[in-house]
């Protein structure tokens, strides 16, 4: 029973509850369960499945290597495309990827669970606590890797398979970016993010320099001196501004920061939340941090959404998850001000607002919502920290279907790069894709 | 409603529903529950004759293939025939024959192959006022190795011999039971029709290993690191068992003879099949070793309702309807024309009927369309294999469609509608020339 503190307070739970909040939202299959699943998957030619993944894992393959009773030869599959195929299975979307497009989805509306089935794999093999890989010979290149998320780690890792050295400059304490400091937590119990890094690094070749990024004494130049090629894949700085007055009121925080500190709190009652939260946005953010006040005990949370369901960036099986929670969620409202006492923000005045032509107009309505706490989730901007050096659209880097950016010798992947999808696997993607054009033109 | 009762070779039954010679029947407490249940029938597991019990291993004695859900599909077994007591089972037998007198009771046999020992044991049988005895000529481990079983089953001149004893000796009528362990059924079964059986019951389990353990390499079931070759039995080998009980039923010399039918039968359906290629009575097994006595009750009303539905009062309204569609393939007409028809409402779009077709037949299913996945069949390579049928994972999305008019696509030849077969065919050496 959460207590009912009014205003921002920590501690609205017991220790028990906290725990039982934040468990694993879907704890792996059992060895039975993921055979009777496995045996569900028709083998489809030139599957669907397979398409629809942006890392194009062999899923057919890998279902049939658990059904056979090899579930780390099935690791090895998954590995082989996407090294951080643990954390994906976690955190994909699988409902508007490969499970969307599974042919039992258009059979039954059941596809299989791949995702599932690829997280028991995974585990199998990571329990192992041996690397399924090994290095090639060492091919005394030297490539730098800036930011340790999804898309650094990723590319470290086939750079270093193909025998060259690899060193990753990460602006945090620690490496795995989004998997580390954003995800909702219930999607990576158990330290896995931090976990699956040692997994990556443990191919060995990678040095990991922490506290460094573009602007904090890291240049450039410098790395396009120091190293024979450079791999850019910061994420993204920036965070969106509401653009409603008084948007600096205490009470506001950005989504992406709560989140950081909740992923890295060793405590969760020592993270204050308000009795009443209102998150802005539609995305997966928005619902990340609704579910997530709603776990540390906040009584009511709502996401205010200026368009409809459909719209949202969230999947619909987000969206519903959001809502069993607890959450409710209010479309076409664009909040207009923040309604504030003294310096604290105590609600939020919004418009009711319609789609004209592709615009939003208010439709004259409005309405104010009282609440102690305020998240904007409108998502992150990118901040050019290369200074100018390479081509840009929209602040995000310009790259080519190889990740080569407008800069010779320089790649990029991940959120920072123009046209991307802001998903874990397609940064992913991006990294493994850029350390093979690397490697090319490495070797060449 | 239908009328299950049936009367095999004078063997009284409410339903045709028997268990089969096996460790469910092997006592009087399992026996009785099985006719609370509601089965027809037993046969009594095989007597052997009166001595030290026999010794069965103290290790497993079965071992099994399962489906992704631990469905079993096929079960081996290395039990042998009855440990306990004769006198203790002949009791049983006369008890339970008595308080169940409409129930069929068939006695098993297996004794050494000389006339007395089979002398002394019938006579021992008649005194229980069981209905008949079966001659267990089947059985393909351990009493094989002593001469009795599979051995004398797999020698036609030595089931007519014991046969005939066993018709000399009782008033009881004898069924035969058959091995599989042969290379043509219809021998043994001419030997027992020559010998004055009344019956044959068929099959009886087929020599097997399941499985080999790769990490000590024995095979299953282990008994101390060793496996010996045990009889397989379940859902698996019921085609085997249709195919062995549909050459006797369609041979010239065994036509007509009373068939109990035996082999993987789990469901109504399954009996259904049997009885229509002659079968008057069925035997269940393993289906009731895996899932208890009471899967009778879907059996009996199974059929019933099937019976129903076809307006079938009696299970002879329908036995043997299957036997004369039993050909050899020289006689099927190789004028019927058909082709794979893909109902594209119901495709979704797996691709396995093309993975199928493209690598291991005829490149007769496209996989795209104007750019998109699609799969349909092309007429003109289509063999009509059935391959793409058999494979689809969804029910009724490819059928088969019979081609009666126009032109075959893949051949060019226009459609003829008379029947013609491959002993009349131009390409047949061997052809019979029409009269002039």
């Amino acid at each position: 029973m959460a207590a009912r503190v009014e205003g921002i307070a920590g501690r609205r739970l017991d220790k028990a509850q906290y725990a039982e909040n934040f468990a694993d939202l879907h704890p792996r299959l059992t060895g039975h369960e993921a055979l009777v699943e496995a045996d569900r998957c028709y083998f489809c030619y030139d599957a669907p499945c397979m398409t629809a993944c942006p890392t194009s894992i062999n899923i057919p393959l890998f279902i049939r290597q658990i059904s056979t009773g090899h579930p780390k030869n099935a690791a090895k599959t998954i590995f082989d495309q996407n090294i951080l195929g643990g954390m994906c299975a976690r955190v994909c979307p699988t409902e508007t990827l490969c499970e969307e497009v599974c042919v039992r989805e258009k059979a039954e509306g059941k596809p299989v669970k791949i995702g599932q089935l690829q997280r028991y794999a995974t585990d199998e093999l990571m329990a192992e606590k041996k690397h399924p890989f090994t290095r090639a010979n060492p091919t005394g290149k030297k490539v730098a890797v800036v930011g340790g998320g999804p898309a650094g780690l990723a590319c470290a890792h086939r750079l270093s398979m193909h025998g060259h050295e690899v060193t990753i400059f990460e602006a945090r304490k620690k490496a795995g970016g989004l998997n580390e400091f954003g995800i909702a937590a219930y999607k990576t119990v158990d330290d896995f993010a931090a976990r699956e890094v040692e997994f990556v690094l443990a191919i060995g070749g990678i040095a990991v320099k922490t506290g460094k990024a573009f602007g904090k004494g890291l240049k450039l130049k410098d790395l396009q001196h120091d190293f024979d090629a450079v791999f850019l894949g910061m994420g993204l700085q920036g965070v969106n501004a509401l653009g409603a007055k008084h948007e600096d009121a205490d009470g506001i925080e950005d989504a992406v920061n709560y989140i950081a500190e909740l992923r890295q709190a060793k405590d969760l009652g020592k993270l204050p939340v308000g009795r009443r939260v209102l998150v802005i946005g539609g995305g997966m953010t928005a619902i990340d941090i609704a579910i997530q006040s709603k776990l540390l005990g906040a009584e009511d949370v709502t996401i205010l959404y200026r368009r409809g369901p459909e719209h949202m960036k969230a999947s619909a099986y987000e969206q519903e998850l959001a809502q069993t929670k607890g959450v409710k969620i209010k479309h076409w409202v664009q909040p207009k001000k923040v309604l504030t006492k003294g310096k604290k923000a105590i609600g939020l005045k919004c418009d009711y607002v319609k789609e004209v032509k592709g615009k939003l107009e208010p439709t004259g309505e409005s309405l104010e919502i009282g609440a102690d706490m305020i998240f904007k989730a409108i998502g992150q901007t990118a901040i050019d920290v290369t200074g100018g050096a390479l081509a840009l659209s929209g602040g995000r880097i310009i790259i080519d279907a190889e990740k080569r950016t407008s800069v010779k010798g320089i790649w990029a992947g991940g959120d920072c790069v123009a046209g991307g999808q802001d998903l874990t696997v397609a940064a992913v993607d991006d990294g493994r894709r850029a350390a093979e054009s690397i490697h090319a033109y490495l070797m060449s | 409603m239908a009328d299950l009762r049936t009367n095999f070779v004078g063997i009284k039954s409410p339903n045709p529903f028997w268990l089969a010679s096996a460790p469910p029947t092997d006592k009087e407490y399992n026996v009785v529950r099985a006719f609370q249940a509601g089965w027809g029938g037993v046969v009594w597991k095989t007597l052997g004759e009166e001595g030290p019990p026999i010794v069965n291993v103290n290790g497993p004695r079965y071992g099994a293939i399962h489906g992704a859900d631990r469905r079993l599909l096929g079960l081996n077994n290395i039990e042998l025939i009855t440990d306990r007591p004769l006198q203790i089972n002949l009791q049983e037998i006369k008890k339970v024959k008595r308080e169940w007198p409409d129930r069929a009771m068939v006695v098993s046999l297996m004794v050494p192959c000389d006339e007395l020992p089979w002398k002394q044991i019938l006579a021992a049988v008649d005194e229980t006022g069981a209905d008949a005895v079966e001659l267990n000529f089947g059985c393909p481990h351990g009493m094989s190795e002593r001469g009795m079983g599979a051995s004398v089953g797999q020698v036609p001149e030595y089931i007519e011999m014991v046969a005939r004893w066993c018709k000399q000796h009782t008033r009881m009528p004898v069924i035969v039971k058959l091995t599989p362990n042969i290379t043509d059924i219809r021998y043994p079964a001419r030997a027992a029709m020559k010998g004055g059986a009344d019956a044959v019951s068929l099959i009886n389990t087929i020599s097997s290993i399941i499985s080999i353990d790769l990490d000590n390499f024995s095979p299953m079931p282990s008994i101390d690191g060793k496996g010996s070759h045990g009889g397989y039995c379940g859902p698996a080998v019921k085609p085997i068992a249709l195919n062995m009980v549909a050459e006797i039923a369609r041979d010239r010399e065994t036509a007509g003879l009373p068939i109990s039918g035996i082999g993987g039968i789990t469901n109504w359906r399954d009996a259904a099949e049997f009885i229509a290629l002659s079968c008057g009575s069925v035997q269940v097994c393993t289906a009731a070793m895996t899932y208890g006595f009471k899967i009778v009750e879907e059996m009996t009303t199974g059929l019933a309702r099937w019976m129903d539905e076809k307006g079938y009062r009696t299970i002879e309204d329908f036995r043997s309807r299957a036997v004369g569609n039993v050909t050899d393939w020289q006689y099927l007409n190789l004028n019927y024309i058909a082709k794979a028809k893909i109902n594209q409402d119901l495709c979704i779009k797996c691709g396995r009927c093309y993975a199928a077709c493209e690598d291991t037949s005829h490149q007769a299913i496209m996989q795209s369309k104007n750019g998109k996945r699609h799969f349909e069949v092309l007429d003109n390579e289509c063999v009509a294999c059935n391959l793409c049928v058999e494979v689809c994972p969804v029910e009724d999305c490819i059928t088969m469609v019979q081609q009666t008019t126009g032109t075959d696509a893949r051949t060019g030849r226009k459609v003829n509608r008379d029947y013609a077969n491959w002993t009349t065919h131009p390409n047949n050496p061997m052809a019979l020339k029409a009269a002039e």
